[in-house]
């Protein structure tokens, strides 16, 4: 918001008093959910052939880790994410910078980005099924076109973003190109990438799992799929629980990175303060 | 002169990008990449009056209702919990997990719940999976209010109604707009992923349907049409969006200004 927020009041260790507060809160709630979906399958409100106890769940999860084909299977949706996400990052950095930089390029590509990137991924599940069948291509090929957009279309609004004036005083002091992108551009646009970081994080899992649940891609969205048709209904919500957890140590980690790589940015210091 | 340069500038690429794929793919043998003379061809009896009404029309309407449902829902309860600092911390790490899960994996959970036949498994789990982003991006956005302007309505008495309307859902607007936006593209990739379970009717399914009895041309309309619908949802999202926002982005502008 653009309307300054009143800093909060009250001492330093009243906040940090809150903040612990807010945490108890906050484990307070994840435990009556769990609280919840042990009791309404006991209680027989939902049938426990569809929402099974969560010990049930949770006794299900943990025999699953003694298990060699669960860690085949969450390497393998690991490996396809990452390996997609350095990917999308490497050509969306490389090709934002590029087509960010120069005025031309901008301005012919601006209307077949904007065109191409709200395609959604999944319409490629047909094409990529035809030409990989279920073999992690498959699955690499949706998560980078998914993630791609992502980073070009922010890697793009942070070239925007450089000063004018910088940009010309570096070009006065006769700056190399080089130069410019690196002490100027990029700095300029790092925020914004991280921005598109986190968002491209959490796209590539959501694609690689749908490839992995949909295609048969080997990873932990096949043994979900697997395992639901097999009626292993413990099964289905443990692995459903691991891949959420998944999910929050992405976005975690995301902003973790986020905050290290722009300790120096205004953004983030007032944050801390 | 200058809006030809801008239309020339903006043509010119995808005109590039079309021609090149008509001739490269003109005489093309493969099976996967069939002419785009021949895709162009089959593109108009592939989708006649009854694939339109009995499966893009529905499949549409299913996104429409699941989204409209994760918007209010999500909206509703963004308030109710972003107003609460303890209820805030009460919900936000459950929510944050249930964010965090990707939303594919609901459709084996909800085909345990409601089996995978009819239109209600799939309008939920497009519900279900469009509401965290709007939801999350809604406490935020309430959170993030100016509380001397909260405390000001509430001391010339603005009714709790118009305090609502005027001051929370407002002020929190632009954040609630890019959790919707969000929202609308975890919207179009469930319509399609709803559809791929089960023998259905739909867009995705036709899409399928056509790779599996390797009808390729028309496999290839399917993913054209796709596209274009994507597109057309986001140019829509976007105008919804400029109308409703137009007073903040004239305060942005001011802001800068200063």
């Amino acid at each position: 918001m653009t309307v300054a927020t009143v800093p909060v009041a009250g001492t330093r260790t009243e906040r940090v008093a809150g903040r612990g507060r807010d945490a108890t809160l906050g484990v307070l709630g994840l435990l009556v959910v769990v609280g919840l979906v042990e009791a309404l399958p006991r209680l027989g409100i939902v049938n426990d052939r569809y929402l099974p106890p969560a010990s049930a769940m949770f006794t299900e999860l943990a025999g699953q880790l003694g298990e060699a084909a669960f860690w085949t299977a969450l390497g393998d949706t690991l490996r396809g994410w990452a390996l997609g996400l350095a990917v999308a990052m490497a050509a969306g950095i490389v090709l934002g910078v590029l087509i960010g930089s120069v005025g031309i390029l901008r301005d012919l590509t601006a209307s077949t980005i904007e065109f191409l990137r709200p395609i959604p991924s999944v319409a490629l599940i047909p094409l990529v099924v035809l030409l990989y069948g279920s073999r992690p291509t498959s699955a690499l090929v949706l998560v980078v076109y998914a993630a791609f957009w992502q980073i070009l279309v922010q890697v793009l609004y942070g070239v925007a973003d450089v000063d004018p004036v910088v940009r010309d005083t570096a070009r006065s002091y006769r700056f190399s190109r080089l130069a410019i992108i690196r002490t100027v551009v990029w700095p300029t646009a790092l925020p914004y990438v991280m921005t598109g970081f986190r968002l491209a994080a959490s796209v590539a899992l959501i694609l690689e799992i749908t490839a992995e649940l949909i295609i048969g891609v080997p990873g932990l969205g096949k043994s979900i799929g697997v395992a639901q048709s097999s009626g292993a209904v413990e099964k289905t919500y443990a692995l459903v629980i691991v891949v959420g957890i998944i999910g929050v140590a992405v976005n975690l980690l995301a902003r973790a990175l986020e905050r290290r790589t722009l300790r120096w940015h205004v953004s983030v210091r007032r944050e801390a303060r | 002169m200058r809006l030809l340069t801008t239309l020339a500038y903006a043509l010119a690429l995808p005109i590039v990008l079309v021609v090149v794929w008509w001739f490269a793919s003109a005489g093309s043998e493969s099976v996967f990449w069939p002419p785009l003379s021949k895709i162009v061809g089959v593109f108009g009896e592939t989708w006649n009056a009854d694939r339109w009404t009995g499966d893009v029309l529905p499949s549409l309407a299913r996104l429409a209702v699941g989204y409209l449902v994760a918007l209010v829902l999500g909206v509703l309860l963004g308030v109710l919990i972003g107003l609460h600092r303890p209820v805030r911390a009460f919900c936000e790490p459950t929510l944050e997990f249930f964010r965090a899960v990707p939303p594919p994996v609901l459709v084996p959970v909800i085909a345990l719940f409601l089996g995978y036949t009819g239109d209600t498994s799939k309008v939920v789990t497009i519900a279900v999976g469009c509401v965290w982003p709007i939801l999350l991006n809604t406490v935020e956005g309430v959170r993030g209010l100016d509380e001397v302007m909260l405390d000001t309505a509430r001391c010339y008495r603005l009714s709790a109604w118009t305090r609502l309307r005027q001051v929370v859902l407002r002020g929190a607007s632009p954040q609630i707009a890019a959790g919707a936006r969000q929202a609308l593209s975890i919207g179009v990739i469930l319509m399609v992923i709803s559809e791929l379970f089960g023998a259905n009717r739909g867009l995705g399914a036709s899409i399928v349907q056509f790779q599996r009895s390797f009808a390729i041309p028309q496999m290839w309309t399917g993913i054209i049409l796709l596209g274009i619908l994507g597109f057309l949802l986001s140019v829509l999202f976007r105008l919804v969006e400029h109308y409703a926002l137009a007073w903040y982005r004239g305060l942005r502008q001011a802001d800068r200004g200063a």
